[in-house]
């Protein structure tokens, strides 16, 4: 700006503050939640932090709450497994699939393109049905595997990698295979190499993609030991007649919460990166 | 040895041929170029001899052998591509390395061939640099170096320095050709720019439109270019073409206007009383005395480049258009009237129909 208006500054400053006091408020009363006891929490609700972080999160993680068999631990685990087997899995099969589409000329090369773009209009939601029909009859009910593979398609992933590889330099492609490289050399030692900032940013979203998947994992587990974070909250919730255990609860959500900000923060130079520029 | 061997081929890309049958022998330790305007197939001709153009019919041989169904890397070729295709995320030093690595040539040897490659090319400073920290000409050295320390039979160059800009690009020229000259290693070069053409290459092959025009040295195609569009597309400013007449006994050539030109020695008895495209290089026309021109140029236009003068006007008395080029200053104002002369020598005959050269005036 060239503007140098002091009120402006001031009043710019107190829209952010004030904007971000809104988003942040609930985090916090989440946090402040999960140091207190329950007791605390039903009666009084200071808006200071309490004593009890410490024993409540052990809890959480060691024991969980008594409605719910699984430990937030075991919960944790699972969501981990599952958003790192599709971010993982969405990333090899996107590379795979827009490798051959971009590289090699097959009969009806196009057609199976479209054919990935139309699945774009068709996510979990949708396919829910018959998507647990064929899990089902597959028995990967209560698996890692019924958990992962049924999101681990993705035709916005093939996309990116499509169009990013369409800039990558024919003669690149060519010059491999003067120097004597196949298809999977050119792959692994030119291509992949040149695509690790689109893999990162990749990463950053489809890990938190995976990780806040709730409508699936909640129709596909029964079994509590193969529960995820977020069906475990929702399930601690499930109390009826009882009393919620909100300071566990709490100390769940905030340990939920944990992961998805670690990527971003670790993620964020290579994410920015791999969505700005292209290395060529 | 690397001897390269083209017989009659022809290229086509789905139904449109753009190859119309090229035949050519390239001894060992030539430095080949190919030359023609932009579409007329040179590329692909190269991109057939490098294997990542398949040949629609004909042979190609290297080294006697005939390499049509082998992978490009099995040719024993190396090739540096127009924008030189360096593999973007590797040092200089991988680049260079990688296709002996893939060669799984032993570590010793690919450091002492990279290193020796280095050193021939200035790179060693830049080793461990990556491409994008590099300027144009150092990146079209190392694009060199890859090809280097393969030792192949046959270097193949594809409009190499067309990026860089004109002063970098002389001062490569005179590298590539100096390289040449150490290595004797067969090379071919395709270019459109014809000083290159003509500084770097020991015979140039001129194409148009996927056939072959005139293969010579760059002097012969120079002095006597074979066809209307050699002629025309060797030299700047262009040849100037004029139609004309032989006379009776086919010693000299008129022009529509009655101004006439020697032939020399015997001229051209067997085309005597025919239609003619007489053609003069611009460097040819020679500015005489008053009286002592053969034909008068009204003067339209100026160039002045230092060095010498382009002098742009009408010839003779049917106004044909032509450029003159004399050597340094040269004060004329449009409408001046100049006396032109020419050696025998430097005319130029074709057919007017089939644009082939007319005889060796």
């Amino acid at each position: 700006m060239v503007e140098n208006r002091p009120w402006l500054t001031f009043l710019t400053h107190a829209v952010l503050i004030v904007g971000m006091l809104i988003i942040a408020f609930p985090i916090y009363v989440t946090f402040v939640a999960s140091t207190l006891t329950l007791d605390e929490i039903t009666t009084s609700f200071p808006l200071l932090p309490g004593s009890h972080l410490v024993e409540n999160y052990v809890k959480a993680l060691t024991m969980g709450t008594t409605e719910v068999g699984a430990t937030v631990g075991t919960m944790m685990l699972n969501s981990l497994i599952m958003a790192l087997g599709i971010t993982f899995g969405k990333i090899a099969i996107s590379l795979i699939a827009a490798y051959a589409i971009v590289y090699f000329r097959f009969r009806f090369r196009l057609f199976f393109f479209w054919l990935i773009f139309i699945t774009l209009m068709l996510p979990v939601e949708v396919r829910i049905l018959p998507t647990y029909k064929v899990a089902a009859d597959l028995k990967l009910l209560d698996s890692y595997p019924g958990l992962i593979f049924p999101l681990i398609a993705s035709a916005t992933a093939t996309f990116l990698f499509r169009q990013f590889f369409m800039t990558v330099p024919d003669e690149l492609c060519e010059a491999v295979r003067i120097d004597g490289g196949g298809p999977i050399r050119f792959f692994f030692d030119i291509l992949l190499p040149m695509s690790r900032t689109s893999i990162a940013a990749l990463f950053v979203i489809l890990f938190i993609y995976g990780w806040n998947q709730y409508l699936w994992p909640l129709l596909i587990t029964t079994d509590e030991s193969y529960y995820t974070v977020l069906i475990g909250i929702k399930r601690m919730l499930d109390v009826g007649e009882g009393q919620a255990e909100w300071h566990i609860i709490m100390a769940s959500t905030m340990l939920a919460m944990i992961p998805p900000v670690l990527v971003v923060i670790f993620m964020q130079k290579q994410f920015v990166r791999g969505m700005t520029e292209t290395e060529k | 040895m690397g001897d390269v061997s083209l017989k009659d081929i022809y290229k086509k890309f789905g139904k449109t041929q753009v190859i119309h049958g090229i035949t050519c022998e390239i001894p060992d330790g030539e430095f080949i170029v190919i030359l023609g305007p932009s579409g007329c197939g040179k590329s692909t001709v190269l991109r057939m001899v490098a294997g990542l153009e398949v040949i629609t019919q004909g042979e190609i041989a290297i080294d006697g052998a005939v390499v049509n169904r082998l992978e490009p890397a099995d040719r024993d070729i190396a090739m540096v591509f127009q924008n030189y295709a360096l593999y973007p995320h590797m040092t200089v030093y991988n680049n260079m390395a990688y296709g002996l690595k893939i060669r799984r040539m032993p570590k010793a040897e690919i450091e002492k061939r990279v290193r020796n490659a280095a050193k021939i090319l200035e790179l060693t400073d830049f080793l461990d640099r990556k491409p994008r920290q590099l300027s144009g000409g150092q990146r079209q050295r190392v694009a060199m170096g890859r090809c280097i320390v393969r030792e192949p039979k046959v270097f193949l160059f594809d409009e190499p320095l067309s990026n860089l800009d004109a002063k970098l690009r002389v001062q490569m020229r005179l590298e590539i050709r100096k390289l040449h000259e150490d290595l004797k290693i067969t090379s071919i070069y395709v270019t459109h720019d014809q000083v290159e053409a003509m500084t770097l290459g020991d015979r140039l092959v001129v194409m148009n439109e996927g056939v072959v025009e005139q293969i010579g040295t760059p002097l012969e195609v120079y002095d006597r270019p074979s066809t209307v569009f050699v002629a025309g597309f060797i030299g700047s400013p262009s040849m100037n073409f004029m139609p004309a007449r032989l006379d009776a006994d086919g010693r000299r050539v008129k022009l529509p206007g009655g101004e006439n030109f020697q032939l020399p020695d015997e001229g051209l008895s067997a085309y005597k009383g025919q239609d003619v495209t007489l053609g003069i290089r611009p460097e040819h026309l020679i500015v005489t005395e008053k009286g002592a021109g053969l034909v008068d140029l009204k003067v339209d236009m100026i160039e002045a480049l230092g060095a010498d003068t382009l002098v742009h006007g009408y010839l003779g008395t049917d106004r044909t258009v032509v450029t003159v080029r004399v050597p340094g200053v040269m004060k004329v104002v449009a409408a001046d009237i100049l006396p032109l002369t020419c050696e025998p020598e430097r005319l130029h005959l074709f057919d007017p129909q089939s644009g082939t050269r007319l005889g060796g005036g």
